[in-house]
Parts: C-alpha cells; sequence; structure tokens
C-alpha cells in the first residue's frame, strides 16, 4: 500500500540509474546524475486517482440529485437550516487555500524555495481555518439535536432526514479529505524543507497540488448543493 | 544556466541536452511555470463568480438562483481545472482522459435519470 502510494505521488524509490537526460537536468540545480523519473508517468497515475475520486462523489451527487428530485420542497426547507455566511466563508478560505497551493509549486519551478515553503505554510494553515469553520458549524448542529442517527433527525420529514443524511455525509467525507491533504502537504513540505522536493524533480508537489485542488473542486460543487439551496 | 562540465566532451553533451530540452518542452508534461499573475487573477475571477452565485441564490431565491449556480458552478470548476491543475498545458491526452471520467460519470447520471423520471 505504501509503495503503491509513493508510486502514485511520484516518490522516487530504488530504480536503475539511468542518465540524467531528465527534467532534473534541465532545470541545472541537481547533480549531475540523477536517477531516472518519468514526470509523466508520476503526474498521469496521480489523474487516474483523481478520476475514482471523482466518481466516489459521483455517486454521492448522483444520490442528491435523485432525492431532490423527489422531495424538491423538503430539500429546500431542510436547507434553511444551514448558515450560507459560514459555507461561502469556507468557498473563500479553499479557493484562496487553492490559489496558494499553484503559487507554491510555480514558485519551487523556479527556484524560489523560500516562496514555494512560505505559500505551502498558507496552504496549511488556510485548510486549517477550514476545519475550524466546519466544526464550528458542525457544533451548532448538534447542539440543535442535528447529527447523524438523532431523535430529532428521525421525527423529521423523510425528505429532510434524506437531506441532512447526504450533508454529514458529503461534507463529512470532504472534509476527511482536508484532513489527509494537510498530512499530505505536511509531509511534502518536510520534503522542499530538506531539498529532496526541488526545482529539478518537484511532482511529488505539483501531485500534493492536484490532491488540494481536487478537495477545493468538490467544494465548489457543495456550496450551491446545500448552502444555496433555499 | 549551470553546466557541470567543461570539457570540449561536454559541448556536445551541452548540445545535445539543448535538443532534449526543445523535445521535453514539446513532447512532456515539463511545460514552463506560468506567471503568478495568471493565477491570482484566476483566483479573483473564481471569488468574484462564487460571489455572483450567492448574489443570486438571495435575490432570487428558487428557480432563477439555481439555475444561476448551474451555470456559474461547471466554469468556476472549469477555471481551477484548466489554471489551477494545469491541464491547459497539459498534452492533450490528459484533458481527453478528463473528460472521459467525466462522460462515464454522465452516463451514470443519464441512466438513473431516464429510470428515476419515467418509472
Amino acid at each position: 500500500m505504501s509503495r503503491f502510494l509513493q508510486r502514485l505521488l511520484g516518490l522516487s524509490g530504488p530504480q536503475p540509474p539511468h542518465s540524467a537526460h531528465g527534467l532534473a537536468a534541465e532545470a541545472g540545480t541537481a547533480p549531475t546524475h540523477v536517477p531516472h523519473k518519468d514526470y509523466e508517468g508520476a503526474k498521469t497515475g496521480m489523474w487516474l486517482f483523481l478520476f475514482t475520486e471523482l466518481l466516489l462523489f459521483g455517486g454521492l451527487f448522483l444520490v442528491y440529485a435523485v432525492y431532490r428530485q423527489m422531495y424538491t420542497h423538503e430539500f429546500h426547507a431542510a436547507a434553511r437550516e444551514l448558515s450560507r455566511v459560514l459555507g461561502v466563508a469556507n468557498t473563500f478560505v479553499l479557493l484562496t487555500s487553492s490559489l496558494t497551493m499553484v503559487l507554491s509549486v510555480t514558485a519551487l519551478q523556479r527556484g524560489d524555495r523560500r516562496s514555494a515553503l512560505n505559500t505551502l505554510f498558507w496552504t496549511l494553515f488556510l485548510a486549517g481555518a477550514f476545519l475550524v469553520i466546519k466544526a464550528f458549524e458542525w457544533g451548532v448542529k448538534f447542539s440543535h439535536g442535528l447529527y447523524p442517527g438523532s431523535e430529532q433527525l428521525r421525527e423529521l420529514p423523510l425528505g429532510e432526514g434524506l437531506f441532512f443524511g447526504l450533508y454529514f455525509v458529503m461534507t463529512g467525507l470532504h472534509g476527511f479529505h482536508v484532513i489527509v491533504g494537510m498530512i499530505l502537504l505536511a509531509v511534502v513540505a518536510r520534503r522542499v524543507q530538506d531539498g529532496r522536493v526541488h526545482s529539478g524533480d518537484f511532482v511529488l508537489l505539483e501531485n500534493a497540488g492536484l490532491y488540494w485542488h481536487l478537495v477545493d473542486l468538490i467544494w465548489i460543487f457543495l456550496l450551491p448543493l446545500f448552502y444555496l439551496t433555499n | 544556466m549551470h553546466e557541470p562540465h567543461d570539457t570540449p566532451q561536454a559541448t556536445g553533451h551541452a548540445a545535445h541536452s539543448a535538443v532534449a530540452h526543445s523535445a521535453v518542452a514539446h513532447d512532456d508534461t515539463a511545460h514552463a511555470p506560468q506567471p503568478y499573475a495568471v493565477f491570482i487573477q484566476t483566483w479573483l475571477a473564481l471569488m468574484a463568480l462564487t460571489c455572483v452565485t450567492v448574489t443570486a441564490s438571495i435575490w432570487w431565491p428558487g428557480a432563477i438562483g439555481t439555475a444561476v449556480a448551474m451555470v456559474v458552478t461547471p466554469v468556476k470548476a472549469a477555471l481551477v481545472l484548466l489554471v489551477f491543475m494545469h491541464l491547459n498545458w497539459e498534452p492533450a491526452v490528459f484533458r481527453w482522459m478528463f473528460l472521459s471520467a467525466v462522460g462515464i460519470m454522465a452516463v451514470f447520471m443519464g441512466i438513473t435519470f431516464i429510470d428515476y423520471l419515467y418509472r
């Protein structure tokens, strides 16, 4: 599993020492001999993984679409319970974190490690801010007796119960992805710091960035489905 | 650019390296970094589009607000994919791969809806 993930993320493993015609040699910052890396292959692997993520969330979007079509009125009534302000605030936070992420990749490509690390830390900070806002939002719901399996939720009309079920599952699964993304970014930040990821070999940072942008992408769809529906 | 060798042999290597470089630039995914401004402008557009969706949902709750969200949200997604996720500068195969994944999802959704709407 670990090896699979390492390959997926483009981590260098024990590979035959081919001559350095790769990217490292082009960038001019690398030593004369670097292990051959399949840059395009690493990125293709990441995209294939992202497609499975798309289909995972796609299934949930499909369930949402069918039930919203069946219980339109109940979905609109239940959505009034959600805080539009917190949903939109988290959208701004996540969009900004996506910006700092892509800036980090660009900075490292240019050999500017300090900027790359700074923007990476900003991304981590914003990801943390997203989770704090999310925790606050869920906390308010819980204090109103709205949590998975609660008595109050069971007494609601079926359509409203389904809406809250989907709300907790989809934002919860997304929140889990945010946590995974933060761990991944922290690992990559460490590697950028100690120079194992650098301007000649940055595909790990780029793939981590792709994952982070996917998290942002999914939230872009969650916002209108849950927070702007009333 | 720092060239590690400084021998006559290395001149040949450098020339070869230059050839390899142009080949990489055209055939591989090693696209040159974009200016920071491209990403900052995209971010501004994403923030503005979010404001449009939110404002529409407040001013015209219901059908119009939903319609605006259904138009603007895919535009935002496309901006993230093309600019932040670099699809715009990747070889075409990456865009085709992405479109096939979305196409598969669309087929699932289409078939499911045919079932639910006409049963």
